[in-house]
């Protein structure tokens, strides 16, 4: 690990110019993954701007019925807040399946949606990667590839986003709010990440510099009854090999509205847009679900060893639609 | 330790009586300190420079940057590191592991090769220094992958021979009603003790000293005074808490290369490896091809019986994963033949691993048996009952004392296997597919010569000094009680000291056999120290020291069978729309000896089932088949099973008694996990109808084999 | 731009067990090389570095953490417990003294750990967190009771290699009946 220098920033503003004024400066949140790939050489920043101690640690009821989320919110907060698991129980159920306890505490919500990939190859520095070292090459396409992506991968790069937080977030339609030493903006979650193609190495569409300060949730009854489920090699403490957000608002027997997005699969939470517009209108059955899933699935690319997750994939989305239609949440 | 009324000891009670660990409080209180713990004045910090490529030569080392860098002291590499003696067969009868005698030369022969030593006042600095160093090299092919039949393998003999064979194998198979020929494969796996290695060197009047995280103080003392060429008792190795081993810590390369800087520095160094390092450089369970071949009558006798295992090792080194081994103390047949092959790759070396042989060697076994029994439609119990030997099959030796029968018998009672319906893929929870399963289980029962001290204090107190390790398997706790028997005194009165090799040559913790051989020493000692105060009433201040040595007795011992036995049952739910595998319950009935301390015993054995479960579900380290690298080499990437993973497990014990045995123990630190990996598939195929030969069974192969005619996904509203 | 002069290390404060420390530290340097290292308090244990094991944890302002990816510099101004902070005095903590009689370990590497994180995990239970394994985590809904399945989810990110959680999990039920059984003692006290 590099040498550094570290400053607490007191207020947004400051942070944000703070970060401005290195060479190679990077924010601190919760740690849990920047400190990890500081000790394997993946990052090597010469400032760490410690933003754990701005005013952005709080989760609010907005105006209109959704809510606003603060940043630097730890995961555990969020999981145990009254209104996100009244309103958005699959949030809380999905911020609930990832990592452990300790490290929920540790975590923040804008940490956890520009946290890397957890690809092998990603964070071994002494082999080749396009992520890590632009044009190095990928070796997962013709190596260790079982829990890659199956979806909006290039032979670039076929690394997975490790959030299962993002992949609820993505479901309810989150707006990512940000700062920036011009002022602030604003994106939909599902336009935070770039697409693959090939530039890997290119992940978000934030401005240089920029602060992520709150996420915000509309309003979405429907997300009431929601549902986070998950799917790795042990019980817990595991990432996902296939991780499903799910909402339904039904009407005698009809869906009205769904929100269905997918972990795991993908370099970034992916919102199921294609199952969505078959569930929409249509009658809540196991047909439905099925043709949805399969809808959704017809992009799948899969490489040799992770043709797996189609399978795991179309099964969790009927599984966990099934589940909200039958109104049980067993 | 449990507090007792003083007063007038009842004798010869302590053993047998659950006692807490004598060194509980420290461990519960974070007092217990470990080998990277022990302060040193003026300490220096090496880090380990390992090879990023596979196999080749080292052309270059720049130092001289490294060297202007902050806090750094030195770099140590083939260029300059002294010349170490390697030419012998060390205290457990192998001769050193290259990967531990480093910097020897420039040649790689495989990835994560130790290539340099960086030492600096901090371990900041050393880190930063090491990962900055400059290394160059010439890389050549290499050949990494395992392939059940690769040509270049050759049968080996590890601690046994390498093949034994009787009867015509051909004509029985031929001529048996029911026959059985499969492959099985188990994936390479690593100890992951939780507790990296980690050694402190120094110089000290003369003297080298070494407080290490080892499973034998001793036996790594007699390594380092030979490699370094030193006088034995030049060289003391201390090694008092260690946190877990499984195999794994012995001579490794944090020692030699911390006793290296010591030497270069003349001050302290501590190395201390990575979690990453580990996976190169402290051994693994090699992964294991095997194929096992079995023909019995309509009533599930065994006429045939053929288990050939290959196993990868190093091209430096050679260590055999005996899996064949099993079947030469579990089944007889008419024809019987067994195999350990192996193959040299471009890989590190394996090395003993929580039941080498057994571990794997079972899972193939006990699976084939449980197809057997599927074919033949015979109860897998009963198979088991009908097959037990009168004597050794290969040896023919008598058992020392066989109880695998009262096992499966109370076992089969307890877990309720008389009401299990045999078909499988039948029985729902919801999503849930659910099954049961069993296996049986052998591991030896052996004893190695050891030495110890017993005391008499004036003060009317005890203390024993042995060179015995407890990496957790509470021995400390044990020998305590053991002493205190043999004294006829309480064991509060027993102060028992261990992990220093100035104590005398003492077997390590491995092979089951530690505490066995210690208790046999300690009581030895013990007893005469006992005999002489009955004729000395007067203890003089330094008081009266009594020393075993149990060579001779072991020698005497008679040439028999021995080993522990043991029944392991699983329940298990498997969803093959998701694939997900959750162990429900399991059930373990062991035949293991004596029991010293029913209270850590049984964790002991609860622990070993732990792993049969982690082993079945879980456990797999990648190698990159291209680069022959490991894949996410961390925990993260390497799933040990956690908390969530592991239901109420149940241990226990049936009587069983070795007549020739002054102490009676078997010991019980692996006898837990054999044939546990067996018990879970068996379940699995129960649940499912689907039989899986590779381990770890995870969710895409649950998934693929749910794929496959005839479907068995359940329904989803069953 | 030209670069501001940077500083790679600081003198800090740490809060620890109540006790006030002073130090000098190099930026890289995490809190549980702070601990282990700098102030010789190694109850706290380096199983992993990256936090993939639990055995560092610690409880920062009550909160458990994995102290090998927390920055020492960053920990100042926090109220820091370890595992050498837990019983009172020579009076184990109802948690140590379960795990010690139930014997909830074996090598004990990864005790003080698990230790740290029980109770933590007792007090996040009191607190009425759900958990992976809560069926409905609706605020409405009863508050899961602290069952074997709620201990091990919850503990999950404390793996011991020995494969001691049967009996942890037994210790950690048990220190929880005594918490609750002193929680209610101490209501009887303040009502009586």
């Amino acid at each position: 690990m590099k040498e550094f220098d570290y400053r607490r920033a007191q207020d947004v503003t400051g942070a944000v110019a703070l970060l401005a004024a290195a060479a190679d400066a990077r924010f601190l949140g919760g740690g849990t993954n920047l400190v990890d790939l500081m000790k394997s050489g993946v990052e090597r920043p010469d400032l760490l701007v410690d933003v754990r101690e701005l005013p952005l640690d709080r989760v609010e009821s907005t105006a209109d019925g959704g809510l606003r989320i603060g940043a630097t919110v730890t995961n555990s907060d969020l999981a145990a807040h009254p209104d996100v698991r009244r309103r958005y129980p699959a949030l809380t159920q999905a911020v609930l399946a990832g990592a452990s306890g300790q490290l929920r505490n540790m975590a923040t919500v804008g940490g956890n949606l520009l946290q890397r990939t957890r690809c092998g190859y990603f964070t071994d520095v002494s082999g080749p990667c396009n992520k890590r070292v632009p044009g190095s090459g990928c070796p997962a396409v013709a190596g260790e590839h079982h829990n890659h992506a199956v979806l909006g991968a290039s032979g670039h790069c076929v690394a997975v986003h490790p959030s299962d937080m993002g992949v609820a977030l993505t479901a309810f339609d989150a707006q990512v709010r940000y700062e920036t030493l011009d002022g602030p903006g604003e994106v939909p979650l599902t336009d935070l990440y770039l697409p693959v193609g090939d530039t890997p190495h290119r992940e978000t569409t934030l401005p240089p510099g920029a602060l992520i300060t709150h996420i915000t949730l509309p309003p979405a009854p429907l997300a009431a009854h929601s549902r986070y489920r998950k799917v790795r090699e042990r019980a817990s403490y595991a990432f996902a090999i296939g991780s499903v957000a799910a909402a339904l608002d039904m009407k005698d027997g009809q869906v009205r509205e769904a929100r269905l997005a997918l972990g795991a699969v993908a370099s970034r939470p992916w919102r199921a847009r294609a199952a969505e517009t078959v569930l929409t209108g249509a009658p809540a059955t196991g047909e439905t679900f099925a043709a949805a899933a399969d809808a959704e699935l017809a992009a799948a690319a899969p490489l040799p060893d992770n043709g797996y997750k189609v399978t795991l994939m179309r099964n969790l989305m009927v599984s966990v639609l099934t589940e909200l239609a039958e109104g049980d949440a067993r | 330790m449990t507090t007792t009324t003083p007063g007038p000891p009842a004798l010869r009670t302590a053993v047998g009586t659950a006692r807490t660990r004598v060194e509980g409080r420290e461990k519960v209180t974070g007092t217990a300190r470990y080998a990277g713990e022990i302060p040193f004045a003026d300490l220096a910090h090496g880090w380990l420079v390992l090879s990023p490529i596979t196999r080749g030569r080292i052309r270059d080392i720049d130092t001289a940057p490294v060297l202007a860098m902050p806090g750094v002291l030195t770099v140590l590499h083939h260029g300059n590191a002294p010349r170490l003696y390697t030419d012998y067969v060390g205290m457990l009868g192998t001769p050193p592991d290259p990967a531990a005698v480093v910097f020897q030369h420039d040649k790689v022969p495989f990835a994560g090769w130790p290539v340099a030593l960086v030492v600096a006042e901090t371990p900041e600095e050393a880190r930063e220094a090491a990962e900055t160093l400059a290394v160059t090299y010439d890389r050549e092919p290499h050949s990494t992958v395992l392939t059940a039949d690769d040509p270049d393998a050759y049968p080996a003999a590890g601690f046994m021979p390498a093949a034994t064979e009787k009867g015509d194998l051909q004509g029985r198979l031929a001529s048996s009603a029911v026959v059985v020929d499969e492959e099985y494969t188990t994936p390479e796996e690593q100890h992951s003790m939780m507790e990296p290695h980690a050694a402190t060197a120094r110089w000290e009047g003369g003297r080298l000293e070494v407080v290490d995280s080892n499973q034998g103080a001793g036996w790594v003392q007699s390594e380092l005074a030979t490699l370094f060429s030193l006088d034995a008792s030049s060289v003391r190795v201390r090694s008092e808490h260690i946190g877990g081993g499984f195999g794994s810590k012995g001579l490794r390369a944090h020692q030699v290369s911390a006793v290296m800087a010591a030497t270069a520095l003349r001050r302290p160094v501590r190395v201390v490896l990575t979690r990453r390092q580990t996976f190169s450089l402290a051994g693994y369970r090699s992964p294991t091809t095997q194929r096992v071949r079995l023909g019995a009558d309509a009533d599930g006798r065994l006429r045939a019986l053929d288990h050939r295992s290959l196993n990868q090792t190093s091209t430096v080194y050679e260590f055999v994963e005996p899996s064949a081994g099993v079947a030469r103390v579990l089944y007889d047949a008419d024809a019987h033949r067994t195999a350990n092959h192996v193959v040299r790759l471009d890989v590190p070396s394996p090395t003993w691993m929580r039941a080498p042989g057994e571990a794997p060697g079972s899972f193939a076994i006990e699976s084939a048996l449980d197809e057997l029994a599927e074919r033949a439609g015979i109860d897998p119990v009963e198979l088991r009952l009908r097959n037990e030997p009168e004597t050794g099959p290969v040896s023919g030796l008598p058992f020392s004392s066989n109880n695998l029968a009262a096992c499966l018998r109370e076992g089969a009672r307890r877990f309720g296997w008389a009401d299990r319906d045999p078909r499988p893929g039948i029985r729902y929870d919801g999503r849930w597919l659910l099954g049961t399963g069993m296996a049986a289980a052998s591991f030896g029962a052996g004893a190695m010569p050891s030495t110890a001290l017993v005391t008499a204090e004036a003060s009317g107190s005890y203390t024993v000094r042995i060179a015995a390790a407890d990496i957790g398997t509470g021995a400390r706790t044990a020998l305590t009680l053991i002493a205190a028997d043999a004294l006829e005194t309480t064991p509060e009165r027993v102060h028992v000291r261990i992990g220093d090799s100035d104590f005398g040559p003492a077997m390590i913790a491995g092979g089951s056999m530690g505490t066995r051989s210690w208790a046999w020493a300690v009581t030895a000692a013990a007893t005469e120290l006992r005999e002489r105060l009955a004729v000395t009433q007067d203890i003089p201040p330094e008081g009266i020291t009594v020393r075993s040595d149990t060579t001779e007795a072991l020698g005497a011992l008679a040439q028999k069978e021995r080993h522990s036995f043991g029944a392991q049952f699983a329940e298990v739910a498997v969803d093959t729309s998701s694939g997900e595998i959750r162990v429900r319950r399991m059930l373990g009935i062991f035949a293991a000896g004596r029991i010293v301390n029913p209270l850590t015993a049984r964790n002991q054995l609860v622990g070993g089932m732990t792993w049969g479960i982690s082993m079945a579900l879980h456990e797999e380290a990648v190698r990159d088949r291209n680069t022959g690298r490991h894949y996410s080499p961390d925990l993260a990437g390497y799933h040990v099973a956690t908390h969530a993973d592991v239901p109420d497990i149940e241990a226990d014990w049936v009587d069983d008694h070795d007549p020739d045995d002054p102490i009676g123990i078997k010991g019980v630190g692996e006898i837990g996990i054999v044939g546990a990996a067996a018990a879970v598939a068996n379940a699995v195929w129960h649940a499912t109808g689907v039989r899986h030969r590779n381990l770890p069974i995870r969710p895409d192969r649950v998934l693929a084999a749910a794929a496959l005619p005839p479907s068995d996904s359940g329904p989803a509203d069953a | 731009m030209a670069p501001t002069p940077s500083s790679t290390t600081s003198t800090l404060t740490l809060d620890i067990n109540g006790e006030k420390h002073h130090l000098s530290v190099d930026h890289r340097t995490t809190l549980l090389d702070a601990l282990r290292e700098r102030l010789g308090l190694t109850g706290t244990k380096k199983g992993c570095d990256q936090g993939q094991c639990g055995a560092c944890t610690v409880l920062l302002d009550r909160r458990r953490v994995v102290s090998c990816l927390h920055l020492a510099v960053a920990a100042e101004g926090r109220e820091i417990t370890t595992i050498e902070g837990i019983a009172d005095g020579d009076d184990l903590h109802p948690v140590q003294q379960a795990f010690l009689d139930l014997d909830g370990y074996q090598c004990g590497y990864c005790t003080p750990g698990q230790v740290c994180s029980a109770i933590a995990v007792i007090e996040e239970h009191a607190a009425g967190w759900p958990s992976a394994a809560t069926e409905d985590v609706r605020p409405e809904s009863v508050p899961p009771p602290l069952t074997p399945d709620e201990i091990r989810e919850r503990m999950s990110g404390n793996l011991c290699r020995c494969g001691a959680y049967v009996s942890i999990v037994q210790a950690v039920a048990r220190g929880a009946r005594a918490h609750e059984e002193a929680r209610t003692a101490t209501a009887e006290e303040a009502a009586a």
